[in-house]
């Protein structure tokens, strides 16, 4: 789209939308959010990017392939479930540990990997798919 | 390692604590695996010539978890594993009977055979789009839908399922690929539907989705009309995704377009998740209601019957001739659901319990024989270069094991012995002679010599007979010689530029083989569905496994 003012704001609005896909990812195990709806912004972040300012740049700025990037986050999932196998619980159990950092407990989980490779395949998958739309357009 | 926001009297309270073995980790891993493999692929974008490689280990590893998992239920009886550890009926169970192993095992013979197929079929430009991992994603749903323990999330894995199809049947994204996708698509999205309404309606009326707590509140539940209608639906939903009459049109408007590799992976897998559904949810879930279906089920299997085997001896396309062969067979499963309800307090044995038996014996060897003639069909297009029985011929000469490869399939799958497909035929002709549905049992053999035409004039026609006059250039040495050459160095440019080659014969022996050693030696497998359709009429054990005698 040849549109200047777009193309100025595009980089700043892609950047805090990615920022913000990230915060409703990581909110999103105890509230509202989570990686199918953190996935949804930022693939729309990176269509509005390539609206502006062209797919080419877009697949440039991801480095991998979207689908590439759906295949990690599948594999980061379906990985997140088998680590309970060392631990002797069955699959998926959720497992937990507050490791100290910085003075706080930080709450890492097998549910938040999940939920970041979910975040991963709904990003990778769904801006493939726009990007190729957007490709058949121009 | 605690959960936040939950004391530890309630998560005793909410989950099991019993420690799990890597022995019972068996039951997920026919999931596990296929999911793993399929990302992996797909990051493996960059490395397109490896993944033939990687996906034939992959199957190798799913086929031998299979068959661990086969022997250890066999011996031990049903396995359960708990989802993230939440307590039955709650959490979402993963239960490998009989009926759901044998199905799995079987999957992953075919799963095998085919990638073997594929890797020397499938162009780099097709694996660029994604054949392998599709490919895993769907086998993934397969493994899914045949060892869940728990309604919804076999609605969930036929979703997966569909997306690995729904990106197997366009690829290449010809014109009639797409219109065949389009039909294949839009009616198993209907189906589908069906089935979540008529999940929906089950939690509304029992208040669980756990498929052994339904199949026990089921049993005690007084006769009523919600009942009937929720079995009726599902009856509809899964008849149409096996293809049963009326609802069969979709599968000969859609299989013949995608890669023969492809075909050959739907007709042999995804028809049978449909009986397998129809297994598990009429004769297990809701037996009283499918009782008095009973005469639904046979009439619709008697049609189902009849038309696959006339459609069949009217098509001379290799692949729709296959199709209508693969609905011909649905109909004979689906005979064996029709008995009626034993009388006697026994469930587990009675004609109900032979017929069903021999249903699940015939989906096994349907599965194997089927897939192996959509491959045998893969090769003899190659070598004849049509798929047209007006053009094909006199293969008898240059392809001899082929054509003896090609003879002992159509034996089989027409239900003649000494092959695979004539003892399931047997059971079920007794059973239903037994049951006291003499008709049923006249149109499967009637259905059975209609094939058997069919597939005679197919052997006769791409075997027997001498090449047909299609013009193909003069006959002279020196132009064939010249041709010949051409076509080898065609084939040479195109390995080098596609990553293509001639498919070996070893998957299309392997199965032949399989059908041949289940024909000959079909007491183990009889004895084996034999134990699964008890297990089915009298969901006692699976209860048990499920709910460890508590509840």
């Amino acid at each position: 789209m040849r549109s200047v003012i777009l193309r100025a704001t595009a980089p700043y609005l892609t950047a805090l939308m990615v920022l913000f896909s990230i915060f409703v990812l990581l909110r999103g195990h105890n509230e509202p959010g989570g990686g199918f709806i953190g996935g949804l912004i930022a693939a729309s972040a990176f269509a509005i990017y390539g609206i502006a300012c062209g797919v080419a740049s877009v697949r440039q700025a991801m480095h991998f392939h979207p689908l590439a990037i759906a295949g990690a986050g599948l594999m980061l999932a379906v990985l997140s479930g088998c680590l309970s196998i060392p631990l002797e619980r069955p699959f998926l159990t959720g497992l937990w540990a507050f490791p100290a950092v910085l003075g706080g407990d930080v709450g890492l989980s097998t549910p938040m990997f999940f939920d970041i490779g979910v975040y991963l395949v709904v990003v990778g998958s769904i801006s493939a798919i726009a990007l190729a739309l957007e490709e058949e357009d121009s | 390692m605690a959960t936040p926001g939950l004391s530890p009297e309630l998560l005793t309270a909410a989950t099991l604590t019993a420690p799990v073995r890597l022995a019972n980790y068996l039951v997920a891993l026919p999931v596990v695996v296929p999911l793993l493999f399929a990302s992996g692929l797909l990051m493996m974008r960059g490395r397109l010539r490896w993944q033939p490689a990687v996906a034939i280990a992959g199957m190798t590893v799913l086929l031998v978890i299979n068959l661990l998992l086969l022997r250890r239920v066999a011996s031990e009886g049903p396995q359960v594993m708990m989802m993230g550890a939440w307590k039955p009926p709650f959490g979402i169970a993963f239960t490998a009977d009989r009926l759901g192993v044998l199905f799995a095992c079987a999957a992953a013979v075919v799963a095998l055979a085919c990638t073997i197929h594929a890797a020397a079929t499938v162009s780099l430009q097709e694996r660029r789009y994604g054949f392998f991992p599709f490919l895993f994603v769907m086998i993934g749903g397969v493994s899914g839908a045949f060892l869940t323990g728990d309604l919804f999330n076999l609605y969930v894995w036929f979703e997966v399922l569909l997306i690995g199809s729904f990106g197997l049947i366009v690829l290449g994204s010809e014109h009639r690929q797409l219109d065949g996708a389009t039909k294949y698509c839009f009616l198993n999205l209907i189906a589908t539907t069906f089935f979540l309404v008529a999940t929906g309606l089950v939690y509304g009326l029992f208040g669980t989705l756990n498929m052994a707590d339904i199949a026990m509140k089921a049993r005690s539940m007084e006769p009523n009309g919600e009942v009937v209608t929720i079995a009726t639906l599902m009856l509809v939903a899964f008849g149409m995704k096996a293809a049963a009459f009326p609802l069969n049109n979709w599968l000969p408007a859609s299989y013949h377009t995608p890669r023969f590799v492809v075909s050959a992976l739907f007709a042999g897998l995804l028809t049978k998740v449909g009986v397998y559904a129809l297994i598990r949810v009429l004769l297990m879930l809701f037996p009283a209601e499918r009782g008095g279906l009973s005469m639904v089920v046979a009439g619709v299997a008697a049609a189902t019957m009849i038309v696959g085997a006339l459609g069949a001896l009217a098509q001379s396309d290799l692949r729709r001739f296959l199709n209508y062969l693969v609905i011909a067979g649905i109909g004979t499963i689906l005979a064996g659901l029709a008995l009626p309800l034993p009388l006697s307090s026994e469930p587990t044995a009675g004609p109900l319990q032979a017929g069903l038996s021999g249903a699940i014996f015939y989906a096994v060897h349907s599965m194997v024989v089927m897939t192996a003639l959509y491959l045998a069909a893969s090769l003899m297009t190659r070598r004849a270069d049509s798929a047209s029985l007006h053009e094909i011929g006199g293969l008898w000469r240059s392809s001899p094991l082929l054509a003896a490869v090609t003879l002992v399939l159509l034996i089989a799958v027409s239900g003649l012995p000494p092959f695979s497909g004539f003892w399931p035929k047997l059971m079920l002709v007794q059973a239903m002679i037994g049951g006291g549905m003499g008709w049923l049992a006249a149109v499967i053999l009637l259905s059975g010599f209609l094939q058997t035409i069919a597939c005679a004039r197919l052997f006769a026609l791409a075997f027997w007979r001498p090449a047909p006059a299609v013009d193909r250039g003069t006959d002279e040495p020196g132009a064939m010689a010249a041709a010949g050459v051409r076509a080898a160095a065609v084939s040479i440019a195109r390995v080098m530029a596609e990553g293509r080659s001639e498919p070996s014969m070893l998957p299309l022996l392997v199965l032949a083989l399989l059908a041949v050693a289940i024909g000959l030696w079909p007491q183990g497998l009889a004895s084996l569905t034999g134990a699964a359709a008890g297990g089915i009429l009298d969901p006692a054990g699976y209860h048990l496994s499920v709910f460890g005698g508590a509840s």
